[in-house]
């Protein structure tokens, strides 16, 4: 062999036996960065993890304000009034389907199914109650600004409750006149008004509805929306209570010994680190209520059932903004000046399409199906798509794939467990009221 | 240096083969002062929000000072306001505006709001008497 030959070969063999012992130092080096990711028992949060997990504890929720688009918001009256109206099947077209009906105060004020059904399917998955008077917006694409204008909408509906508010108001004067007069005042005079009468999809119901007199329309539309407002009132007063992960941060933050309402498992407190690191889930499950109430295109794909196509927040920002019973309408007791968060909403642009709203995280494990239109079955599953990052069928995803292993996965599935907690109201507003 | 560069490869390679990614900070020499000169120098301009530190998930009304470096102060000024997460590849969940002349160089700033933590910028697309410049503040959240 040549001399040349030789050192060549020894120059090989050398850059060789360099990158075997450099990479296994990186492997030695970026695996036990990695296991310090993963580190459970006696963990201890830096400054800003801490931080992360105060502004993530109940503890941390602002104190409810006022609905200034509805004045009887916080009156108990009006709240006792929405109450009986939330179980009465009455409010719709074939006397079966209560707002109780898909929003069940045993299944978390939803109803487990991929699709709510009323008196017919609709295209989306019920959203629960609690937590949503905090929220500027309601429904997945927001096309409401308010509890009550959101509430208005499936009374409407064809496929939900399937009425019209001609009805609705016929319903109060037969039924609570006494209680909506007491909260709202005098209830107009409904002579003449057809039994069946709104501005809906069926045909002699809408004929009906605009064969009345303007004056007609508005004092029927005005019940409608006190309807509308003693309804959020009773739903405003359901709230989140705090779950085993509250009382972790809590303790953990005052120091206090964990007992066992507030003991985290090893996986759980892994899965906690995950979440707030690197699977990035608190980026938009953020606050209190874990939602940053904003609205997202996360590549859910479309589902197998509707047909119809579902464009989310590209549809719902323009209805919000043109919407009958919004802040800025003449149904609302808000100024202007009170309606800030319609008057800045983005209305058009790219990031809206299939953008939906970030569900708050607070009891997701008791309520399976989810996204939209309930196309994943299992929290396993929706981990698994946040971790792929699959590209979405339209518009554009806002996830980059996580990298995250079988571990992990399993990790931030026990942690989501954690934030369960039976739902706090004031005592009998968790059922229905008793019968009249 | 060939033995340095080897040892890069293998580490970016054994980085990836591990899949341990970690939670994206933003870049280090990212300049976050509220005061800052416009990217041709046609102004220079103050960010005031409502307090120190800036919150998530509120809308916020903020102050804009807008000034030459002369220190002449600009009052008639249109002002567009943009913004977004680079990192994220995202805008402003809302469409904040400029909604008045406060005098003295101060404009309101009105609809500002940040839905998450992290690197946010806010651009403004300053047109005066003075000329057409933009300014790119920083925020960290």
């Amino acid at each position: 062999m040549s001399p040349l030959l030789r050192r060549l070969r020894a120059s090989t063999w050398f850059a060789i036996t360099v990158s075997v012992v450099c990479s296994l130092l990186v492997t030695t080096i970026v695996g036990a960065a990695c296991a310090q990711v993963r580190v459970a028992a006696g963990t201890r949060w830096s400054a800003d993890e801490r931080e992360l997990l105060r502004s993530l504890s109940l503890s941390s929720l602002e104190p409810l304000a006022a609905d200034p688009s509805n004045r009887h918001g916080d009156d108990t009256a009006a709240a006792r009034l929405g109450q009986a109206l939330f179980f009465d099947a009455r409010l719709s077209g074939n006397g079966k389907v209560s707002c109780a009906t898909c929003h069940a105060p045993d299944k978390d004020f939803q109803d487990g199914k991929p699709l709510a059904d009323g008196m017919g399917t609709t295209a989306r998955r019920t959203m629960p109650v609690a937590g949503t008077a905090h929220s500027p917006w309601q429904f997945w694409d927001g096309r409401a600004d308010s509890q009550w204008a959101q509430a208005l909408g499936p009374l409407e509906s064809a496929v939900e409750h399937g009425g019209t508010r001609g009805q609705y108001a016929h319903v109060i004067a037969a039924h609570y006149r006494a209680e909506y007069e007491a909260v709202f005042g005098e209830l107009p005079s409904l002579a003449g008004v057809p039994l069946a009468a709104g501005p809906v999809a069926d045909t002699a119901a809408h004929k009906a509805w605009m064969a009345m007199p303007a004056v007609r329309r508005d004092d029927i539309s005005r019940v409608y929306a006190n309807i509308g407002k003693a309804i959020a009132a009773y739903e405003r007063r359901i709230e989140f209570a705090p779950s085993r992960f509250d009382r972790y941060v809590d303790a953990e933050l005052a120091g206090r010994t964990h007992d066992s309402t507030s003991t985290l498992g090893n996986d759980e407190v892994a899965g906690l680190k995950l979440f707030i690191g690197k699977a990035s889930c608190a980026n938009c499950h953020n606050g209190a209520l874990l939602t940053d109430n904003h609205f997202h295109n996360t590549g859910v794909p479309t589902s197998s059932v509707v047909t119809a196509p579902d464009s989310g927040r590209a549809v719902g920002a323009r209805q919000v903004v043109n919407g009958e019973f919004n802040c800025t309408s003449r149904y609302s007791d808000a100024k202007p000046d009170d309606c800030q968060e319609l008057r800045f909403a983005v209305t058009e642009g790219h990031e809206l399409l299939r953008a939906y709203k970030t569900p708050s995280l607070r009891n997701v494990a008791l309520r399976a199906p989810y996204m939209h239109a309930g196309q994943v079955a299992s929290l396993r599953d929706v981990i698994a798509h946040y971790d792929n990052a699959a590209a979405a069928t339209v518009g554009s995803s806002e996830l980059k794939p996580l990298h995250l292993d079988a571990e992990e996965r399993r990790q931030i599935e026990a942690f989501l467990r954690t934030l369960s907690a039976p739902l706090a109201a004031p005592a009998g507003y968790l059922r229905a009221p008793r019968a009249r | 240096m060939r033995s340095y560069s080897r040892f890069l490869a293998a580490a970016l390679v054994t980085l990836s083969a591990t899949g341990c990614m970690f939670f994206a900070q933003p870049p280090k020499d990212l300049d976050y002062s509220r005061t800052r000169t416009s990217e041709h120098g046609v102004y220079r301009a103050t960010i005031r929000p409502q307090g120190d530190s800036i919150p998530k998930g509120k809308l916020q009304t903020w102050t804009l000072h807008l000034e030459t470096p002369a220190a002449t102060t600009v009052d008639s000024a249109v002002v567009a306001v943009d913004g977004g997460m680079p990192q994220h590849g995202h805008g402003l969940p809302t469409r904040p505006r400029v909604t008045r002349a406060l005098g003295h160089g101060d404009h309101l700033v009105e609809g500002m709001k940040f839905n998450m933590g992290g690197w946010w910028v806010v651009k403004f697309r300053v047109s005066s008497a003075a000329g057409n410049d933009s300014l790119v503040f920083n925020l960290k959240l």
